[in-house]
């Protein structure tokens, strides 16, 4: 009988190697989003300060377009600029950008001013409402959205050059294409 | 020409370590000496052979020779000296070749000091750092090749992850895997005994020193690494519960528990298939800990790039070996009788439960660490599990432990009388007492637990002193005895008490920091001034400045206690020319009472700076309770005793001249 409990560490071993070995082709970052292949659900946003228009969903019917949530606060968001700089330069997607939990309503639109301003509108949303319907965890976040106005595929953090490249880009032409 | 020879070393070295996992083994199963004599050699050529690839790799970074690849990226001409060389072990590659070098350090070790070990003993011991050496070679060669060359060779490098370019991380790393991969030897030995199947006191003794230092290592290692993310993440936090921190803390855990029970069986010959069920853990976590942090399968901020293929490779090392480990514990260790019987209340029964305690607390340490890979594998859903959940499951773990370091070290062998040890804890438990009742009533935003927290700290720290000074009979014999008690004190036990005494600083560090943190953000013009715990801190001006391989904001601000108190910080916020990756330098000023910590962030746009202005107190506290940890391992490890079979020191008598 006490025999028994020398197995234990072996059988437990096991069962954690069986969860590892399933754990390793998984990327932890990749969180799905429970609104993937989902219509975007309604919001509407006002514009930020010294632009006339703001940010609905019904703004995003039509075409594919990116949806990326920033804020002048966030580290990531910075980084990621200079990519969506250059994605609107080349005319490659429509961006439209979620002005996030900015501390006052000035910070967001300098920031724009400092660095560049890549989206095709910007709503503000200083009380989570967008981040809300969109499921944002933390930013920066992007989603890919089809001309029916679905939500096709989320990025969580900064777009890299290489996840760019390989991943959202082949996506945007796929939905383009159709 | 030099990295070819590098690289030749490292396959030499798999060869040797082929050599060294299978004739001393055989040799002694057969009772062959000459082939068990083997086993040393082989060690110390290992060894050789390690330290001329880890060498040839770090002649590669110093010399900048981006022709290989690995150089190319983590280096960068510009990158000052002492970052050149950790960028040796900056990244995943490297980490490895040094850790199987540190492997190879701990074969030679115990192939130089470890004549007094039973030859067959030994034999094994050395047989199975082999097999451990073997294996990670293997992967080092076939998945993480350090020597890989790129042609044509580029003009400069790509530069090492700035977070990493900082002097306290730079000897983080090595430090951890001299105690993660110290473990190793404890590994062995336990393998090595179970092969034999003789495990007894002397066994028990001769591990004690390995445990020691691995555990002196880690202890500091962690302790650094906490400091580092200290000021260098400028949180002003020093312990996030992060997986890979969390993969250092549990063979820490299990480390603590293994040199507890280990005594046992030193002393009482109890405890032995426990024992050596620790012995495996201990180093099992430290693979696990190998594996998490370069296999991609949770998020961390200091995890390596991650690839599948190498997580592979080591989650078969670990599956290989712990598994092996495990059947043979499966096999010998319900054959292990244990002679000695004890009381329920006694000091066995004291570290019985000391190690119950860590045994948990390391459990769901793992746990917590492993849940959200748990959830994700059964697909429900994606977690994770921060500090709430830790804070809550260790805190009611480690409080019972501490009172029990307390009252342990006052019981007999055997049979303790816990009454007696508690009327000779009196002056402490009122002490203590007095302490957390001061703590509750007179400091403003005591919590229960605060107070809990500061009486456990003077609780373990008036215990610890009380039975020093019972071991010395202070205040019981005349001074003279006394002082010639305290010279007298062996080594290990002067072990033991700077050990629990620094860990009782630690507690009080960890719960006032915790506690009474003062943390204020706002926006400062230059000449603003803000109030954070009854400081003043003036935004002097913020300069830009160029250092070697980034530019920088400096700001610099007055601190002042509108009294004669006056210092300045000078933190900073680097932008790395290469990779363009910022990073924060705190400004710090340590004080015994606690540390004043200025962060610069962004500019508002205004003409202000975002900053970050804290008051932590007691944090110094911590890291020179953990120096004082580790220095009580140092203590321990030089006793004399450790060295079994070698002849006790004897002074000359007076007037007799040594003959040289």
């Amino acid at each position: 009988m006490k025999k028994i409990f020398y197995f234990l560490p072996l059988v437990i071993l096991a069962i954690l190697a069986i969860y590892l070995i399933m754990g390793l082709g998984r990327n932890p970052q990749d969180l799905p989003s429970v609104l993937i292949n989902k219509p975007i659900p309604a919001f509407e946003l006002a514009p930020i300060k010294g632009q006339t228009k703001g940010l609905s969903n019904l703004d995003l019917l039509g075409q594919v377009t990116l949806v990326n949530i920033f804020g002048s606060w966030c580290e990531a968001c910075r980084l990621e600029h200079d990519l969506l700089m250059k994605i609107s330069k080349n005319n490659l997607v429509p961006i439209y950008g979620i002005d996030w939990q900015e501390p006052n309503n000035l910070v967001g639109p300098r920031w724009l001013k400092r660095l560049g301003n890549p989206y095709t509108l910007v709503g503000d949303d200083p009380k989570s409402r967008g981040a809300i319907a969109f499921g944002v965890t933390k930013a920066p976040e992007s989603f890919v959205i089809d001309k029916n106005g679905v939500i096709r595929f989320k990025h969580t953090g900064r777009i890299t050059e290489n996840t760019w490249n390989n991943t959202v880009w082949p996506i945007i032409m796929d939905l383009k294409k159709q | 020409m030099i990295v070819e020879t590098g690289h030749f070393a490292l396959v030499m070295a798999l060869c040797v370590a082929a050599v060294q996992s299978t004739l001393p083994m055989i040799g002694a199963h057969k009772k062959h000496s000459s082939w068990m004599a083997l086993a040393s050699n082989a060690a110390l050529l290992q060894l050789l052979l390690l330290i001329i690839s880890f060498a040839a790799l770090t002649y590669a970074f110093v010399t900048s020779d981006f022709s290989v690849t690995l150089v190319l990226n983590n280096s960068h001409t510009l990158k000052p000296l002492l970052y050149k060389v950790s960028g040796v072990w900056g990244n995943h590659e490297g980490s490895m070749l040094m850790w199987v070098l540190i492997l190879a350090i701990y074969g030679g070790a115990v192939a130089i000091w470890g004549n007094n070990l039973r030859p067959t003993l030994k034999a094994r011991v050395l047989g199975v750092q082999g097999i451990l050496g073997f294996g990670f070679l293997l992967f080092i060669l076939f998945t993480s090749n350090p020597f890989n060359r790129i042609f044509p060779a580029p003009i400069d490098g790509q530069d090492l992850n700035p977070l990493l370019q900082d002097p306290g991380l730079a000897f983080h790393p090595p430090l951890l895997y001299l105690g993660y991969v110290g473990f190793s030897t404890t590994f062995s030995f336990a393998i090595a005994a179970l092969l034999e199947g003789r495990i007894d006191p002397a066994w028990a003794r001769w591990v004690r020193p390995w445990t020691l230092a691995a555990w002196g290592f880690l202890t500091g290692g962690i302790a650094l690494g906490s400091w580092w993310a200290y000021y260098e993440l400028g949180w002003g936090g020093w312990w996030f519960w992060d997986p890979v921190e969390n993969a250092s803390f549990m063979p820490w855990l299990a480390g603590t528990a293994l040199l507890h029970s280990a005594i046992v069986l030193e002393k009482r010959d109890n405890l032995k298939s426990w024992t050596i069920f620790l012995a495996i853990i201990a180093f099992a976590l430290s693979m696990l800990g190998t594996f998490l942090v370069r296999s991609g399968v949770i998020t961390s901020v200091h995890a390596f790039a991650s690839d599948p293929t190498r997580g592979v490779f080591i989650l078969a090392l670990l599956v290989i070996t712990v598994g092996s480990a495990f059947a043979l514990f499966a096999w010998r260790g319900p054959a292990l009788k244990s002679t000695g019987i004890f009381q329920p209340i006694s000091r066995e029964g004291g570290l019985l439960i000391n190690n119950f305690l860590l045994s948990v607390a390391t459990a769901s340490v793992l746990l917590g660490t492993l849940y959200p890979l748990f959830i994700d594998v059964l697909d429900l859903g994606k977690v994770s599990v921060g500090a709430p959940y830790f804070n809550s499951v260790f805190v009611p773990l480690m409080s019972p432990m501490i009172l029990i370091m307390g009252l342990g070290p006052f019981l007999n062998w055997k049979r303790g009388d816990a009454i007696l040890a508690l009327k000779q804890l009196q002056i402490a438990a009122i002490i203590a007492l007095t302490g957390a009742v001061i703590t509750w009533f007179l400091i403003d935003r005591a919590t229960v637990l605060a107070a809990f927290g500061i009486g456990l700290s003077i609780w373990l720290f008036c215990a610890t002193l009380s039975e020093l000074a019972g071991r010395i009979q202070l205040f019981r014999a005349p001074i003279i005895e006394v002082l010639r008690k305290l010279r007298r004190q062996p080594r290990s036990s002067w072990g033991m008490t700077l050990a629990h005494g620094g860990l009782a600083l630690v507690i009080a560090g960890m719960t006032a920091s915790s506690a009474w943190r003062v943390e204020s953000i706002q926006s400062m013009m230059p000449g603003d001034t803000a109030l954070v715990s009854g400081f003043e801190f003036t935004l002097k001006s913020v300069q830009n400045i160029e250092g070697p391989n980034y530019t920088a904001s400096r700001a610099n601000f007055d601190v002042t206690n509108r009294a004669s108190f006056k210092i300045s910080l000078e933190p900073e916020k680097r932008i790395y020319v290469v990779s363009r990756q910022p990073t924060t330098e705190a400004g710090i000023y340590s004080t015994f009472l606690g540390d004043l910590y200025a962060v610069i962030g962004d500019p508002d746009g205004k003409g202000g700076y975002i900053t970050r202005l804290y008051f932590n107190p007691l944090v110094t506290w911590m890291w020179f309770g953990t120096f004082i940890m580790v220095l009580g391992a140092g203590i321990s490890l030089s006793d004399r005793r450790h060295r079994v079979g070698a002849p006790a020191r004897r002074k000359l008598p007076r007037g007799a001249t040594a003959e040289t």
